[in-house]
């Protein structure tokens, strides 16, 4: 793998950072700091000049519509995008938009006219409904919602758990125990429209993440047409470890991008902060945390990239993408926490984004599967899948 | 935690004195305990709750009652219970509608 950027990725990647320090950055200034969204003029604005750049719809495939970028670039693009305050589970507040539920490029012709190009066109907004009360870090054992077959339709019942984005919904992929002896074999995905008599958004589950929540979903005899079934019956369990492995390198690019900026801020004021007579960059407790910082970061980079090269070329990269999800949420996190003991009161103060980066980073190392998770998916990739 | 706030209401003159400057989300109401408004005191809010509900009350002169839970996590409270009063009631409290305070696209919510 070329460590250097190519003329091209240089480009690109120095278009999205002026974007940031000069279109997101100062609309923060107004915004509440625990904010999601921008407001609707701005965001219309953004949209304009990312499809200007010619990056909107950064994840949609060629053949649909998006740009023809690489995956080492997108990640590249992605490690420049969450580098402000919402930028971690908001990067760059959706305006360079976004395939949503990759899975559907898979879908059946049927399917993509009611669900794929309604999304592709930002008409409709899907959820991914695979965690329940019973558990999420094991799905394929832990699934509880059944799906019973009923002349042409199934019906539904059970509920999910930790549902991101599902009360905004219009339709979303949630996975049911079709078999109930065949274990990760007896899963099956269905795309199910949120108006289904049945469905219900029961409450939101807060968390340190305050505007962009989970939810808590509830089937009651929900009555799905065969038509919806997404891939085969029995099969839903591959889609959905095709989606978390596939979604772990952007999830690892968002903390790296963060740890920059939190990185980058901290560089620029230990020099200026004065305790006892003398800057803050000339303690040696105060440079170990800097260097530490840049290796934490510098590692997390390049195990990503080199996930996403493999992905790239098409190579297996099961392991590369555990391991950058891994690296990448755990350094961050501490990236984040010494940053804001670099900045004694303020780096705790909603003043500054290091609070928010603080709180939300620590969900990284649960979301999208837990680091002990990550560590297991690696280790079966090393012994063998005989693992359990 | 309930979903719907369950906190008393408290006479707005009475309650301004006593609130702090933290961090939540408020409701107002007419003398009848009709909500009025739901709002929050965030990151922004100069004096927090205090702050913010005396400034809404001096907007909204029908607001007699006000009821607060101070929330760290404001703005998915504020969403809730704004998905919890449509839920309720078929649409947002007046005053969240005139004053266009609402987030973009507000999701559905049917608590059980
Ligand atoms: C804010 C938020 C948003 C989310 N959004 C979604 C979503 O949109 N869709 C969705 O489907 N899910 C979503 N999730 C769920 C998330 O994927 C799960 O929380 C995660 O997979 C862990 O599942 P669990 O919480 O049930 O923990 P459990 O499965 O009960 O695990 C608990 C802990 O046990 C440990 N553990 C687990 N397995 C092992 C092991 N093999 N070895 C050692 N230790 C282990 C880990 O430390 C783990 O944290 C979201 C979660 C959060 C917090």
């Amino acid at each position: 793998m070329d460590l250097n950027l190519t003329e091209e990725q240089d480009m690109i990647v120095g278009m999205v950072r002026r974007f940031v320090r000069e279109e997101v950055l100062p609309l923060e200034l107004d915004l509440d700091p625990d904010a999601d969204e921008l407001k609707p003029e701005d965001q219309d604005r953004l949209v304009e000049k990312t499809k200007a750049m010619g990056l909107y719809g950064l994840d949609i495939p060629p053949a649909y519509g998006g740009p023809d970028i690489d995956l080492v670039t997108r990640t590249l693009i992605a490690m420049e995008m969450s580098q402000h305050r919402a930028g971690l589970y908001a990067p760059c507040y959706g305006t360079f938009g976004g395939a949503g539920l990759a899975q559907l490029f898979e879908a059946t012709d049927d399917q993509k006219e009611r669900y794929l190009y309604p999304t592709l066109r930002g008409e409709k907004r899907g959820f991914f409904g695979l965690s329940e009360p019973s558990g999420g870090s094991d799905p394929a054992r832990a699934i509880q919602t059944k799906a019973v077959q009923d002349g042409d339709d199934w019906i539904i019942n059970g509920g999910k758990l930790w549902i991101s984005g599902a009360d905004r919904a219009d339709f979303g992929l949630v996975f049911a125990r079709s078999d109930s002896d065949k274990g990760r074999n007896g899963v099956t995905c269905f795309i199910v429209d949120t108006d289904t008599p049945g469905f219900h958004v029961r409450r939101i589950v807060h968390t340190l993440r305050s505007a962009h929540y989970a939810t808590e979903l509830q089937f009651e005899d929900m009555r799905i047409p065969a038509t919806n079934i997404l891939g085969e019956v029995n099969r839903g369990f591959a889609i959905a470890n095709d989606r978390l492995t596939r979604q772990r390198i952007p999830y690892a690019a968002g903390c790296i991008g963060v740890a920059l900026k939190a990185h980058e801020m901290a560089l620029e004021y230990v020099p200026q902060r004065e305790t006892f007579g003398a800057p803050l960059s000339t303690r040696q407790s105060i440079q170990w945390m800097l260097v530490d910082n840049e290796i934490d970061i510098k590692q997390s980079i390049w195990i990503t990239l080199e996930a996403a090269n493999k992905a790239n070329l098409g190579e297996p990269f099961r392991k590369e993408a555990a391991m950058a999800k891994l690296v990448a949420t755990e350094a961050g996190g501490r990236v984040v926490d010494r940053c804001m003991q670099m900045f004694g009161g303020l780096g705790v103060a909603k003043d500054l984004p290091f609070e928010r980066w603080f709180r939300e980073m620590r969900i990284r190392r649960i979301g999208e599967g837990p680091s002990e998770v990550q560590r297991h998916v690696i280790a079966r990739e090393l012994l063998g899948s005989s693992l359990r | 935690m309930a979903i719907r706030l369950t906190k008393p209401w408290h006479d707005l003159n009475e309650a301004i004195p006593l609130l702090r400057g933290n961090l939540g989300v408020f409701e107002l109401a007419d003398k009848d305990g009709q909500v009025l408004y739901i709002g929050f005191a965030g990151g922004k809010s100069l004096y927090g709750l205090k702050g913010e509900v005396r400034d809404l009350s001096a907007r909204i002169t029908s607001a007699t009652q006000v009821r607060h839970e101070v929330n760290t996590a404001y703005q998915s409270r504020f969403r809730e219970l704004l998905m919890v009063h449509v839920a309720d009631y078929g649409k947002l409290p007046p005053y969240n509608i005139e004053l266009n305070h609402q987030p973009g696209r507000l999701g559905r919510i049917s608590p059980a």
